[in-house]
């Protein structure tokens, strides 16, 4: 019974899997052979965007979710990484009879120990900011994500130990696990890579989760959702903190690479280009961020010549993403294809 | 007295602005029947389904599920006691397969469902009972087919097999024939009466065959108020309803 019924689907379901599955094989060889022939600075400056694109993704391709201040999870988990790295001193206020700072002095720490408080910050951040901006619905959710990220940009301007507009530098690699010289451009690079490489699974896992499935019907129509008895808004909450973490994994990666944490990343411009990136690699696909952010990056690292030509070009293509190939780069692939990827 | 009755209102009112879309309906839906819900267009009878549902918050009024006062509760708890619905305007999962969409309803068994490091495959043990259900309003050769793709009136019968899944106590149905062929009319119809059986329908339903083979009792509104209550030949002989209907002009 259970095989009989079971032909009906296998093909279809087996299918899907299979497209991604090669895909995944493919880009993962991609990378690893891509140092020998690029930069590989850039290569891992383009793999925290790319995973921050996917973080971004799962919410709009997948819950259906338009945050406009992505940026703040991003930009603060390198902020919090990166001074972890360099400082380790953290002031936490605390309550007694009046406000007080509790403050552990630590030596640097170590830079797993400081990418995981990294994300967990975000996930704090994500955590709060979703349980105000779920309450309202389209455009003006996207106007709160982006007001909530506006006064944390602020805040990291005027705020002492983000540096203001110096930022936070020179960030130190160190040494991972004790073990691994970061300090080592190829040691560096696979430990971006796998650290890529794991969020991107986890967010495939989500996607395609019994929690998935609910977020899909989410996206496609909530008041259904809704009168078949799901507490959508905890969804939605639950959706905005993982994806606000796996952005703070990013953004926690970041000045390790690039060895400082600045206001750029806090930027509402960044949470702009992280839309760009992923509707030109294509919303809802889960290949397309990546593909959207390595272009947006190149873009940016080998036009720069054209100074602020750049954003103008940028701006080209977004108008040719919108008006002709709506579905992004890896989007119109899969559809002609007829293929998940 | 509540054991009578499934589902009561009492002077349920919904203002909006000043307009009064709903006013003082009492509602009372007797266990175990079909109850449909008519009136001409603007009569109230979606607003009414939504204020039941808390879709729409009532200006006043309550509402009794089993003699709990559900009028405080937010949606999904309501569907959670067994009170599911379905829409007028056809509505599923449209970039989900048919299976899937029936799928996600099966799924509510399992509780909450925030799972997100599970595999989506553990949500194979519900593919029979779905199919069963696929089967049941005559999709099961559009089992792999997107909702999207599906003409209206198949939409409209994979909406019902949806709600089925969640194999409510109590079913609200809106418009369920709405844009259907008359095949799919009856295949609907038929449906309905089948799983009827063990549970309460309050239907709003335009088309009045549908409306007199089914329905044990109904309630005619007219600009948000009752104007009549009974079943189809009381209310099909009563002059207000015809004029109601009709206009003043043909009455």
């Amino acid at each position: 019974m259970a095989q009989a019924t079971g032909q009906l689907t296998a093909p279809a379901e087996a299918h899907g899997h299979k497209s991604e599955l090669i895909a995944f094989v493919v880009m993962v060889a991609v990378l690893a052979i891509l140092p020998a022939f690029v930069y590989p600075p850039f290569l891992m400056k383009a793999l925290c965007f790319a995973l921050f694109a996917c973080a971004f993704n799962l919410l709009i391709g997948y819950v259906g979710l338009l945050s406009f201040g992505h940026a703040l999870y991003f930009g603060w988990a390198s902020y919090f990484a990166a001074h972890l790295a360099k400082v380790g001193k953290i002031s936490i206020p605390y309550w007694a009879g009046s406000w007080q700072w509790l403050t552990i002095t630590n030596s640097p720490m170590v830079p797993e120990l400081a990418i995981f408080l990294a994300v967990m910050g975000a996930a704090v951040l994500g955590f709060v900011a979703g349980s105000i901006a779920i309450r309202r619905q389209g455009i003006y959710f996207a106007m709160i994500t982006l007001a909530l990220a506006q006064m944390m940009y602020f805040f990291a301007v005027q705020a002492p130990f983000t540096g203001g507009e110096d930022g936070i530098q020179p960030v130190p690699r160190g040494y991972l696990f004790g073990l691994f010289n970061l300090a080592n451009e190829r040691v560096m690079y696979v430990f971006v890579m796998v650290m890529f490489l794991l969020g991107f699974l986890l967010i495939y896992r989500v996607i395609h989760s019994p929690f998935g499935e609910v977020l899909k019907a989410i996206r496609e129509n909530e008041q259904r959702a809704i009168s078949l008895g799901y507490k959508t808004d905890k969804y939605k909450l639950v959706a905005f903190t993982l994806s606000a973490a796996i952005a703070g994994l990013a953004g926690a990666i970041k000045p390790f690479v690039v060895q400082n944490a600045s206001l750029t990343d806090v930027h509402w411009s960044m949470s702009g280009e992280v839309v760009l990136m992923t509707l030109l690699g294509g919303l809802g696909t889960i290949f397309g961020p990546v593909i959207g952010a390595f272009t947006i990056i190149a873009m940016q690292n080998y036009l720069a010549s054209f100074g602020q030509w750049v954003t103008i070009i940028q701006g080209g293509i977004f108008v040719a993403c919108v008006l002709l190939f709506r579905r992004g780069i890896v989007g119109e692939i899969a559809n002609l294809l007829r293929i998940r990827l | 007295m509540s054991d009578k009755y499934v589902l009561e209102t009492e002077n349920l009112t919904k203002e909006f602005a000043g307009f009064v879309a709903v006013s003082d309906v009492n509602l009372k839906v007797e266990r175990g029947t079909i109850h449909a819900l008519i009136g001409p267009n603007g009569a109230g009878k979606t607003t009414c389904f939504n204020l039941l549902t808390k879709f729409l918050t009532p200006t006043r009024g309550t509402i009794k599920y089993k003699g709990q006062d559900i009028t405080q509760l937010r949606p999904a708890d309501i569907a959670r006691l067994g009170v599911v619905r379905s829409f007028q305007i056809s509505a599923v999962f449209p970039h989900l397969t048919v299976l899937e969409n029936v799928r996600i309803a099966l799924q509510r068994k399992r509780g909450g469902s925030f799972d997100f490091w599970r595999p989506a495959s553990v949500l194979n043990v519900y593919n029979d009972r779905a199919r069963s259900l696929i089967n049941d309003v005559g999709l099961s050769a559009f089992e792999n087919t997107t909702a999207v793709e599906l003409p209206y009136g198949r939409k409209r019968a994979l909406e019902i097999a949806t709600t089925l899944a969640l194999d409510p106590e109590m079913l609200l149905l809106d418009e369920p024939t709405a844009g259907m062929g008359h095949e799919d009319v009856d295949r609907i119809a038929a449906l309905i009466k089948r799983v009827a059986a063990n549970r309460t329908v309050l239907m709003v339903e335009h088309n009045l065959s549908v409306v007199s083979n089914l329905s044990n009792k109904i309630t005619v509104l007219t600009r948000g108020r009752v104007l009549t209550e009974g079943d189809y030949k009381t209310v099909s002989e009563n002059p207000q309803v015809r004029e109601a209907y009709m206009g003043t002009g043909h009455a």
